[in-house]
Order: structure tokens, then sequence, then C-alpha cells
């Protein structure tokens, strides 16, 4: 019954590409030009992870329940593992990794999370990070009903929600605290930038 | 002076690399690795007839396919046994790849390996197993009646029968003024962790060395059971658990298959082979929990106080046994709660069926103990005509009579004795805290606008922290930093911080400094693993005495440097001072350079150590007698026995009276871990317990159908809580000190989900007037019940 597929000098043979025809995709992921030659087939939460290594999306249940893998296109959130990469050619997409500050330090809504104990093991984080990112755009101020509201379509098997509900307020509070409009700059050609104007600026 | 750390609500190390992405889960690592899909039964029970791989032989980029015959040496005798007990007469475990017959859905039958996921499951689609179906047996009653059998070799379907009495609980019942019996159901719910389980393995042909991650409770006895399996020395294999989303007691089984199938495929490709489980591969192949029968006798007398307590368990332990009778061990023991039950038998039969195994989950068996004895108090209460907290407080241990010896052995072998907690003042707090006393005002407001409410408590005690040990490394490095390692493993429950705060209030040093590393067996090799409530206890000490070990040479290597007497000197903010003086002191990064006397000098601070830095005396060696070079120490902490926490939980609930849907009002905790290392870490602790007890008790369930399918093996149809469904928690502590341990530490981590069955079961009956016996239920099933009832 074995099978061991070998050429002749004995050396292991596979095709990284598996025989697939593959499809050129590019896309500016956290305001950088990324792309990859990928099957038609490939998951854009597959694409992000293991085609761009970036990891920080992560995949609960690859049918659109759980929202882990939550990400905004246009900054619009949308669930990567119901997308193939193909799809969105030339889309914008922001990943938990860029809802950091241009310095390395955390965002907003991380920074909520960890003033608050928002997270246990840290799985289904990011994708509360980037739903609640795109919610504040919409909402800056919401009551504690909204903000559970808010949060009702990820799941979290550590916090039992309490203290993500209380980092969606605390968010919002930090965000009004420190003015933060979202304005696109470019800095380099080709490439958009989202930023918040209350960062500071990254010296050279 | 340094900030004491130990008891203080701050915010988590590990947060900011949690936060911004850069966690490493085992599917983060290896991108460059073939990857491994299974083809798995899809039958309850079947023997397996022929496997044609022929048609996946052209599939571009298939690079291997194993089945059993392919398993070579101890990688083709069963999976061990990992918890023996002599109770557990007929244990029986699957071999890692099928041998000729399936016992469950779900079962590895068959595995592929290729250049990625999408190409092994192409593969798997094209591989065709013929099976001949067999008659499964499904669900507790079909075990027990053993007309079918789910091993030809194992009468009645049972693998372990166990009875354990303290005091003749026969007599008691039957000498008693009241009598009562219940029988009782909860059915399966699992941990259902986010992240799902993974395993990367790599093989170093040239150094012969095999390293793997995997997403695990136990990586030291991972490591062992990948040595035994592989016939690998165990000093070539490392077992790292790195950044692991969630346990909850799933991933403290092991070896999975995929744990020791991985490395296997990685040593004979010679290449790197990882597996990442999908959703619905978890919900058929990992493990439940929670399955049980249970009758319950007993006696009281007319103040309601017990007499005597006979319960008999049919544990549903699924189609294999690798993890032991742990479970309804534990529910046979733990059900007893705060309370004196009088004479006490209990009684289980665990049951083989051919359904996903049984194995931990959070509780533990603890919630179905807990169900049982709480429906039994509610019972009498009503039977009398009596409150129900007054019937619990007339049984409750008092604090007077700690310690408190159950008369019966726990699962760790040792005795059921509770070493200390407040009972009487936890149902106090309780009471306040939900308003007990004014509830009947709220009831009859509530009646007069149409609205139908209940009331319900529930009370348990958990042994926590069962040995047999943990060990912690600390050490101080040249640059101030200290390290800190410990062999168990970390699900999410904070242990970089935790452990962190121990650390740096018995040495002295701000927390910011002290870096923490768990689960990797490169780090620290002896461990038990991250399960029962124990990693704080364990690690939380073993780390405390490593530190005290380090404390004391720096204090001695300090006390020739400064010419002091150690018992003078003092260590605050990361410095030895002489007490006293101001201004004489050195800072422990120097006292670890002076620790390890050097020859070669490859930095400045190395400089300082070596042989002609500073005058030395002649006649001393340079490493002292009895010393050993570094600032560092190991500790173990092993106890005498468990310790034992206790908590009490109230709800108020609505129950509408036409559609019968059941909302949770309020949901109040009072919980005695004893000394609190991080309180928001223990409060986030009991919010996830909570939310899983409120999820096994009202929404959570594993419906197979008569054929063994289970058929809502999908986030989509297991109705896993929302922050929608989850109602604010209101939670006050108590602190009693365990007498066990240095730190008075006791275990937090599965406490919030203990009574959730229990006190929604009791509120929703109190608001209904209608018997619960079963959980979970559902609007329908009450509508039901309300129907039943009515006739």
């Amino acid at each position: 019954m074995l099978v061991e597929v070998r050429d002749e000098a004995g050396n292991m043979v596979n095709d990284a590409s598996g025989g697939e025809r593959l499809h050129e995709v590019s896309m500016v992921v956290n305001g950088v030009h990324r792309s990859a030659a990928v099957p038609a087939r490939r998951l854009l939460s597959d694409f992000l992870r293991h085609d761009l290594g970036l990891t920080g999306t992560h995949v609960g249940c690859e049918h659109g329940v759980c929202g882990a893998c939550t990400v905004l296109l246009g900054g619009r959130p949308i669930r990567a593992c119901l997308q193939f990469a193909v799809m969105h050619d030339g889309a914008e997409i922001t990943t938990v990794e860029g809802c950091a500050r241009q310095d390395g330090e955390l965002g907003t809504v991380q920074q909520a999370f960890r003033d608050c104990h928002g997270l246990q093991c840290g799985f289904c984080t990011p994708g509360f990070v980037t739903t609640i990112t795109a919610y504040l755009e919409e909402n800056p101020s919401p009551t504690e009903e909204e903000a559970r509201e808010a949060i009702a379509g990820n799941l979290c098997r550590c916090t039992g929600y309490q203290n993500i509900v209380a980092s969606v307020l605390r968010a919002a509070e930090l965000r009004a605290t420190e003015p933060r409009t979202m304005e696109p700059r470019t800095s380099e050609p080709g490439t958009t930038v989202l930023r918040a104007a209350g960062e500071a600026e990254v010296s050279p | 002076m340094t900030t004491r750390s130990l008891g203080e609500p701050i915010a988590r190390r590990e947060d900011p690399r949690l936060l911004t992405g850069q966690g490493r889960y085992v599917d983060d690592i290896g991108h460059d690795a073939l990857e491994v899909a299974f083809v798995r039964s899809p039958h309850a029970h079947a023997r397996i007839v022929d496997i044609d791989v022929m048609g996946a032989l052209d599939v571009d980029g298939l690079v291997a396919i194993y089945t059993y015959e392919d398993l070579q040496g101890r990688m083709a005798e069963p999976l061990p046994v990992l918890i023996p007990h002599p109770a557990l007469t007929h244990g029986r475990t699957p071999c890692a790849l099928a041998d000729g017959e399936v016992n469950h859905v779900g079962e590895p039958v068959v595995m592929v390996v290729a250049t990625d996921r999408y190409v092994a499951e192409d593969a798997c689609d094209r591989i065709v197993v013929q099976y001949e179906a067999l008659p499964p047996v499904v669900g507790i009653e079909a075990a027990r009646a053993g007309e079918l059998l789910v091993h030809d070799d194992v009468p009645g379907n049972v693998s372990a029968h166990m009875v354990q009495e303290a005091g003749d609980a026969a007599s008691a019942i039957a000498d008693a003024p009241n009598v009562l019996e219940l029988d009782l159901e909860i059915e399966r719910s699992a941990s259902t962790p986010l992240e799902g389980k993974g395993v990367h393995a790599r093989w170093d042909p040239d150094d012969q060395s095999l390293r793997v991650y995997t997403s695990t409770q136990a990586s030291t006895s991972v490591r062992a059971a990948v040595a035994a399996k592989l016939e690998l020395p165990v000093d070539r294999v490392e077992v790292i658990a790195p950044d692991v989303g969630g346990g909850f007691g799933v991933k403290i089984v092991h070896p999975w298959p995929e744990e020791i199938l991985v490395p296997m495929a990685a040593i004979r490709l010679g290449r790197e082979v990882k597996w990442t489980e999908d959703r619905r591969e978890h919900f058929v192949s990992s493990a439940h929990e929670r399955g049980q029968l249970q009758h319950v006798r007993v006696g009281f007398d007319d103040d309601g106080r017990l007499r005597g307590l006979d319960v008999t368990v049919w544990h549903d332990n699924g189609a294999y046994t690798p993890y032991g009778i742990i479970v309804p061990i534990i529910t046979t023991t733990q059900l007893l709660g705060p309370y004196k039950p009088g004479a006490y038998r209990a009684e289980f039969f665990s049951l083989y069926t051919n359904t996903l195994i049984v194995t931990p989950y959070r509780g533990a068996g603890r919630p179905q103990g807990c169900f049982a004895m709480e429906r039994t108090m509610d019972a009498i209460a009503a039977h009398l005509g009596l409150d129900r907290v007054t019937v619990r407080e007339r049984n409750l241990i008092r604090p007077d009579e700690m310690p408190y010896d159950q008369g019966l052995v726990f699962q760790d072998g040792r005795p059921l004795i509770y070493d200390s907690g407040d009972y009487p003042a936890t149902m106090e707090k309780l009471k306040k805290l939900v308003g007990w006393e004014e509830f009947e005002e709220y009831r009859a407001t509530a009646r007069a606008e149409g609205r139908r409410v209940g009331i319900g408590v529930a009370c348990y005690v958990e042994g926590t922290g069962v040995g047999p040990y943990e060990g912690g490394f600390v050490k101080v490095e040249t640059d101030g930093t200290v390290v800190v390692a410990t062999g168990l493993t970390t699900q999410g429950q904070g242990h970089q911080t935790v452990f962190a705060q121990v650390v740096a209030d018995e040495l002295g040093v701000p927390v910011e400094r002290v870096v923490v590393t768990t689960g990797d067996t490169r780090r620290f090799g002896y461990a038990v693993g991250t399960f029962a409530s124990r990693a704080a206890v364990m690690s939380g000490n073993a780390v405390a005495l490593a530190a005290r070990k380090v404390r004391e040479k720096a204090l001695r290597v300090a006390g020739e440097a400064l010419e002091a007497d150690p018992r003078d000197l003092e260590i605050d903010d990361g410095e030895v001072r002489v007490k006293g003086i101001p201004g004489l002191s050195v800072p422990l990064s120097t006292v670890a350079v002076l620790s390890n006397p050097l020859r070669y000098a490859f930095d400045d601070e190395a400089k300082r150590a070596t042989q002609f830095a500073s005058p030395a005396d002649p006649d001393k060696t340079p490493v002292a007698d009895g010393e050993e070079p570094g600032l560092e120490g190991t500790g173990y902490y092993s106890p005498p026995r468990s310790t034992f926490a206790n908590g009490m939980h109230a709800a108020i609930v609505e129950t509408d009276p036409d559609t019968a849907e059941i909302s949770i009002l309020r949901y109040c905790v009072v919980h005695d871990c004893g000394t609190l290392i991080n309180p928001r870490i223990v409060e986030g602790q009991i919010h996830g317990g909570v939310a899983q007890g409120v999820g096994g008790a009202l929404y959570e369930r594993m419906v197979y159908d008569d054929a063994g399918q289970l058929v809502n093996a999908s986030f989509m149809d297991f109705l896993m809580p929302y922050s929608t469904e989850v109602p604010t928690i209101e939670a006050d502590h108590l602190q009693t000190p365990s007498p066990l341990n240095p730190l008075g530490i006791k275990g937090a981590g599965e406490a919030g989900v203990i009574p959730g069955a229990a006190v929604l079961a009791s509120a929703i009956e109190d608001a209904e007037g209608i018997r619960i016996r079963r959980m979970p239920i559902s609007p329908s099933e009450l509508h039901h019940l309300r129907e039943a009832t009515a006739e």
C-alpha cells in the first residue's frame, strides 16, 4: 500500500503548484503592494497567511461562522475564508497587522483590548480587532448594548465576551480622546497607506 | 521600592504580540512544509474490506499515502491508555491508522501527504475505501442494554465499573425519614477551542533529531510518547507547544494519531510536514465530554439534612478509552460539593458507544456531578417545602470542620480531603449579591406585568492543582533580564504574566524584567501539563521555589562583593542593597556576572568576571565548594494532595410564556480560589467558564443520529454562545489561602463552568414550576415539558 513518490535518484518528487494553473493576484495589504501567483481556488485567508506570510489572520472554522478570519476590504469587514484570493485582485485589504500604529505600537482597538483584558488565547482576537475597527468608523460612540451587538458575529471561547464588550467601549473612548481621521497617505509610488492623523511619524 | 506585583491586576505581558498578529500558532510555522490530509471513516462501526489508492496516484503534487499496513514497529501498536486504573478492566485504544475496523465516524484510515492541503484533499477524494457496515451502538441506553457490542471482546460495552463507599449508604437511606429518587441526564458538549489541533514536524537527518510543534496541553509527555512510538532516543526529540488557540481539555489527550503520524512522515520523507485540523475534523475526530445518565437515591431528615446518598452513573466514554476513567471518577467524587452527605455510595459504569471518544472538557465530570447534587438539593427543598438556600446551608461543611475528609479516593489517587474554605461565608456573599431574600418581591412585580421569572442557586467544590509535580527554572542574565521556564503549557491563561509576577516578587525585580517560557522541552524537560486547574498552583509555586534559591545565591555572592553578611542584605528593584545603608548596593546583573567566573571576555560585562579583573583570594577556588556557576536555580513543587477551591452561582431567568424562550436576566458568581496572583486574569477565567456553562445549559449538544453520524458537526449547527447569549457576569471573591502550598494558591481555570447547567436548571424549574431533570434545555424542549406537565 505504501506510496512515496520519488524520482530515479530516490529524491522526493513534487510539484509546488500541484499542476494547477496559477493566477497573478495583486493587492494593497496594510498599505503595501503585495502580489503572488496562486491557483484560482486559493482562499483569501490562505493567500494572506501562507502566500503573503501575514499569519495574524486566523482560520477558525472555514465556513464563515466564527469570524476569526475577518479582514477589511476597502474598510469593510469580510470573512477571508469565504472568498477566493483571485476575486480581490487589485483590492485594498487591512489585516490585524495593519491595525497597529505605524511605529509598531498598539493601535486604538488593540490598546483597548490590552487595557480591558479582552483576549486570552488570542486566536479569535484578530477578527474582533478588525471588526471593531470598522464598526467604530460607523459608530464612534456606541452604547454597551450596541457594543455587544457589534461583536455578535464573532465567536470567542475564552472570554465570555465580557471584556470584549468593555474593549469596544474603551476603544471608542481612546478614539475620542485622540482624534484619528483616517487619511490616505502615499508613502511610495503606487502604494496607498492608510494612517491615522494622530499617529507618530516614523523617521526613515 | 519595587511595586509589589503579586495580587495586582496588571496588564498581560503576552498581549502586544497576540494583538498585532505576531503570535505564533502551529499553522503559522513552516509555510514550505508538505501538508497532510486524512481519509476518515464515514461509518460509526464498520470493517475495512479494501483500500484502493490507485485513483490518487496521478494527482500532481501527491507525495505519499500511508495506511495501517505501512506502520512499523511500535507505530503499528494501539495508542497508549494514558491513565491506567485497576477498575478500567477493558480499556481499548485505536491504532494511529485504523487496523481493519473503525469504531466512530471520523476515525483516521489513510494519511495523505502532498504539496499543500488542497492537493492532499484532492488525493483523499480519489481514494476508495470499501467498508462492511456493522450495527452501531449509539447512546447510553443502547450501550447499557448491551445487545450490540462496540468491541466484540468487551461484554456489555463496560470498560470500567467502580464503586466507592463512605459509610453504609443503603442502611442510612433506609433509616431516613424521607427518601427521594431522581433520574437525571446530561448531554454531550465539547471543548471546541477556536484553534483546532495541529502538528508540524521537522527531521534533521544530519543531527538525527526531530523537532515537533504541536497544539498541545502537555508537550513533555508528547515528547516521551513520540520518542517511544518512533523508537527514537528521547534526547533526540524536542516538542514545543507554541501559542495555542485554546485547549479546555481536548488538547491534554496525547499522543493524538496525528502527533505521531506527522513526525513519522517527516522522518520517512526527509521533509518538513504539517497537519492543521479543520473544524469538521475537530468535531468528529478530537473529543467530546459530559454525556451521562444518573440515578440518585437520597435519604434526609425533616430539616433537609442528608442522611445517605447513593448515586449510580452511566458514563458514555465513546469508542475508546485513551484517557482512562478520569471523568466518571471526578463526577462521583466531586459530586459531593460543599456538603456533608451522611453515608455515601457512588457507582459508575463507563460504557463504549460508536461515537467520538470522551475525555476531559473544562470541568471534567464536575458539571455532571454538580448537576446531580444540586438537583437533589432542590428536590429535597421542594419535598419539604423549605427554602432552597436553607436546605443547602444546613448541609454545608463548616470552616471549623476543615480539613474535611470525605472518605473517598480522588482522581489523583489521593484522599479526598478538603484543605480549606468558608462555605457559609460564600453563601452569605452570594445571597447578598443576587438579592436572594428580595426575590419574591421581584417575582410578584414581574408576575403583575405578565412575566415569568425564576431564581436558581448551585454550589461546587473543585479539587485543583493535582500532582504529581511541576518545576521551574529561574536565571538572572548578565543584563539583568530574568528568564523563567516551566514545562507546562499555555492556552490563554496568561502564564507569561502570572509566573512573571510571582518571580518578580520573590526576587525583588520589576515584573517588566521577567520573561517566561512555557511548554518548550528545550527549556524545561520535566513537567506534567496544563489541566485540572493546576498551572497556577503547580508552576506558580515551582517558579517561586526556584526564585527563592536564586535569591539566596544572589545574597551570598553579593555578600562577598559588598563584604556584608547576606542576612543584612535585601533585593529591591533589581539591586542587592545593604539594609539601612543607602548607596551600598550592587545590581543583580553584576551579581550574575560575578557568579560565573570567566576566562574569556566576550563583552564589557564579561570583562568584569575574568580572572585578572579583580583581586581574588588565591586560596579559594573560583567556583566555591557546593556552588555552581551562574545566577540560576531550579525548583519543584509536589503537593501532598489536591487543594480545593469552591464557589456558588445564582441566576435569575425569564421564560417566555408563549415561545418558551429562556433569557438569563442576572448571573452572579462568588468564588474562592485562595490567594489571587492576578485578579483580572482570574476574573477572565471565570467569565470564560460561565460562558461555557451557559452554552452547555441552553445551547450546546452533540446530535448523533441512529447511524452514529454527528449531524451538527459545524459552528453553523453546534450552537456556541455569541456575545448576545452570555449575560453580564457579576462576580465577588473570597480569598481562603490553601495551607498546602507556599503561595496559598488554589486553581481557578475550570470553576466558572461547573455549576452552569445546575444553576440554570434550578432557575428554570423555579420560573416554570416544572421539574427539570435533563440538560441542556432548548425552548422547544421546555415547550414539550410544559405540554407533558399540563396533561
